[in-house]
């Protein structure tokens, strides 16, 4: 069996820094593994560097995703392979209303996989299924892509576009900061609902708090650029008890968001 | 970084193979000598067979352009105009037989107006939209116009609205736009070959979307149009018109007059998908587009409403403007103006508010890409007499890029103490975050910037009758191809 997402030695800069110094990580199918770590470490880097976006540079190394080289695929291919992220920081379009916005992603997916695209009937009967779960209004939809949401309704803006896309590799990279105790349910419930024998998701976090309500299978800490540890859920609580200060590097490099 | 000269490459790369309009048609043409003098006036007036009260009208304004300076006011640049060396007529030569049926035009024409997505024959074209299509010079067909007449809808070419219906022609051209009110005006009342008329009589709603469809075909010619459009009282019309040129290194003029007159209650509705062509990725060619709109709400609670899509023209300089006479008039404009590579746009409005209770609404959206500049210019002026008029404008700028310029110059002039105005303007840029987000849903580049453009718009282009605002998103899109790299 192929794995999902195979990173080896991955090393990647931003504007000539080196942030990521030589990261393995390898991601079964239907696992969830979270990755832990300090500020500064490259956990967004690492987000960044899967998705494709321009300015984040690889040096060496490779990723591959399916067993496909996940570099020769541009930003949009990724996500028609079926690579999601969810963003820390969901960015507002205005004028755009999410629903235009979410047919127009849906079916710019299934145009690249070659499949019909939805019309506007087979859309909104989609989109239904899933608004009701993750307590997304319909104002919600009218209303320019994350154009005054609250904290909270972004995250669930994501969630709610990660289910309707069905990737098969979703990272969530910091998707508790900015949520309260209730929001954060909400939004691992939906989460949670999108685990699949053939989905894995990795999820980004400072905090070991989220993982109490997604419940990973590994949890690895990345400090300096690379995966300084790995263990099961388990980890995540020492975390919790002890800090990142055994990890903490004497050349703390820059996070760059 | 990288994202600037990616964006100049695929820019050079892709522009000019765009504009899919910039065919030519081959086809005999009637010429008329070139260059412009008094005798050019005469010659196309004769060419029209017209009375010799408008052969005088047309003397008066050649005389006073002679003595008038192309105005240096607005924001663009561009060479010197050689008004000697260009056409002031060019007509298909089959049309001298005059063709006075659709079977009988040119099937060379036919193809044309096919290409360009504007069937001529009736039983091919969208239903509930009648056309009048203006080659250079001449109004080569108008379709439906037996279907208006039984409603009394007068559509046809200006031409030939000057010998069938004098007395409304005498009454209303130059009413609005008077033939010394500015060079380009003054010039096109000199030298304007053809244009649509149209008429809506007393208490009658236009049963369909009229539209004049322009191209100009001729090089080393200038399209010098007018239309004139009189509702009558508590009439109503939506009239739609468009606009293409081949694709020449050489500039063309187009410098045309619309006048709109309304009477009590009556309502137009006007829309412009000006899509000229623009020109190449250096600024070599493309339209120069010059242009004087203007509507006078003479009558009680009458309406106008402009709503304009100006994506083409290298330069373009207009400003649709409202005279609100009759109390209780109302006013609109509503603007996209797009530029890419080299275009240029100085374009917005006057409110001119003349009556007690008029109310106008000005909502411009300026989209700079490339290396281009675009200006919102308007006027709101509240005179002595308008009393508890109402203004509204909201300007919004959006740049793509950092080669673009984007810039808002209103003018406000309140005489009355209990009008209100208010102005708001908001400048923004497509960041990288916005286009990275788009992609990583599964978006091109170029799909995430028309999505995020027609956002922007949608105030405006939901305003278009509604056959045509598809067709204006995708115009949007394509307008800006290139844009982003």
């Amino acid at each position: 069996m192929t794995n999902m997402l195979e990173i080896k030695d991955l090393h990647a800069e931003v504007g000539g820094t080196e942030i990521l110094k030589g990261l393995n990580l390898t991601i079964g199918e239907g696992e969830v593994h979270a990755i832990m770590g300090p500020n500064g470490a490259g956990k967004s880097t690492l987000s960044y560097v899967l998705s494709g976006r321009d300015g984040y540079e690889v040096t060496s190394g490779s990723i591959s995703y399916r067993g496909q080289d996940l570099f020769e695929l541009a930003i949009e291919e990724r996500a028609a392979a079926g690579i999601f992220l969810g963003f820390q920081y969901p960015v507002e379009l205005p004028g755009v209303s999410s629903t235009t916005f979410l047919k127009t992603a849906l079916n710019a997916i299934l145009r690249q996989r070659g499949e019909d695209e939805l019309d506007a009937m087979q859309f909104m009967k989609r989109l239904r299924t899933h608004t009701k779960a993750l307590n997304i209004s319909d104002d919600m939809l009218r209303r320019g892509v994350n154009v005054g949401f609250s904290g909270g309704e972004k995250k669930r803006n994501e969630i709610l576009q990660m289910a309707l896309l069905e990737p098969s590799f979703a990272v969530l990279d910091e998707t508790d900061s900015g949520l309260d105790i209730d929001a954060l349910k909400v939004v691992a419930e939906g989460v949670n609902a999108l685990r699949a024998p053939d989905r894995s998701i990795l999820v980004i976090t400072h905090y070991q708090r989220l993982l109490d309500y997604i419940v990973p299978d590994f949890v690895h800490v990345l400090a300096n650029g690379k995966i300084a540890r790995s263990g099961g859920k388990e980890l995540a609580l020492e975390l919790e008890e002890n800090g990142y200060g055994e990890y903490a590097s004497g050349t703390s490099g820059i996070e760059a968001a | 970084m990288s994202y600037t000269t990616e964006t100049a490459d695929q820019v050079s790369s892709i522009a000019g193979e765009k504009y899919k309009y910039g065919f030519v048609t081959d086809i005999e043409m009637d010429l008329a000598p070139m260059g412009l003098n008094e005798d050019i006036v005469r010659f196309i007036s004769a060419k029209k067979d017209e009375p010799e009260w408008l052969l005088q009208w047309r003397l008066r304004a050649y005389e006073r352009w002679l003595t008038m300076e192309e105005p240096k006011w607005a924001k663009v640049q561009y060479p010197e105009i050689d008004f000697q060396d260009a056409y002031y007529y060019a007509a298909p030569k089959s049309k001298e037989d005059g063709p006075k049926s659709l079977d009988e035009v040119d099937p060379e024409l036919l193809r044309t107006y096919e290409k360009l997505g504007i069937p001529l024959l009736e039983q091919q074209m969208l239903a509930g939209v009648a056309v009048d299509a203006v080659f250079d010079s001449v109004s080569v067909a108008t379709t439906f116009r037996k279907e208006l007449a039984k409603v009394g809808v007068i559509f046809c070419p200006i031409s030939e609205a000057v010998k069938d219906y004098p007395e409304l022609v005498q009454k209303y051209l130059g009413s609005v736009v008077p033939y010394s009110d500015n060079f380009y005006a003054t010039l096109n009342s000199a030298v304007f070959t053809d244009g649509s008329f149209c008429y809506i009589p007393k208490g009658v709603r236009c049963p369909m979307e009229l539209s004049t469809y322009f191209r100009i075909n001729q090089a080393n010619s200038g399209q010098f149009e007018r239309t004139l459009i009189i509702a009558d009282e508590g009439s109503y019309v939506s009239y739609l018109e468009g606009c293409t040129a081949p694709q020449r290194d050489e500039n063309q003029l187009h410098a045309a007059v619309v006048e709109l007159i309304l009477l009590d209650d009556a309502e137009i509705k006007y829309s412009t998908v000006q899509n000229w062509y623009p020109g190449d990725a250096d600024g070599k060619g493309g339209i120069y587009n010059f242009v004087t709109k203007r509507a006078a709400c003479r009558g009680r609670n009458s309406k106008v409403s402009w709503t304009q899509v100006e994506t083409g023209s290298a330069v373009t300089w207009k400003y649709p403007s409202c005279i609100l006479q009759g109390d209780n008039s109302v006013g609109e404009f509503y603007s996209v103006a797009i530029t890419n590579n080299l275009q240029q746009a100085d374009t917005g409005t006057k409110m001119i508010h003349i009556g007690e209770n008029t109310s106008s609404t000005i909502i411009a959206k300026g989209i700079s890409a490339g290396r281009s500049q675009s200006t919102y210019r308007g006027l709101v002026r509240m005179q002595p007499g308008a009393k508890g008029a109402r203004n509204y404008t909201q300007c919004d700028s959006l740049l793509i890029g950092d080669k673009c310029g984007a810039h808002t110059v209103p003018y406000i002039e309140n005489r009355n103490r209990t009008a209100q105005i208010e102005h708001e303007a908001t400048t923004a840029k497509i960041s990288e975050d916005q286009l990275f987000y788009c992609r990583q849903r599964g978006l091109t580049d170029e799909e995430a910037l028309s999505m995020i453009v027609n956002g922007f718009c949608k105030q405006v282009l939901q305003e278009l009758p509604m056959e045509f605002a598809v067709e204006a998103q995708k115009l949007v899109g394509i307008s800006l191809e290139g844009s982003v790299g």
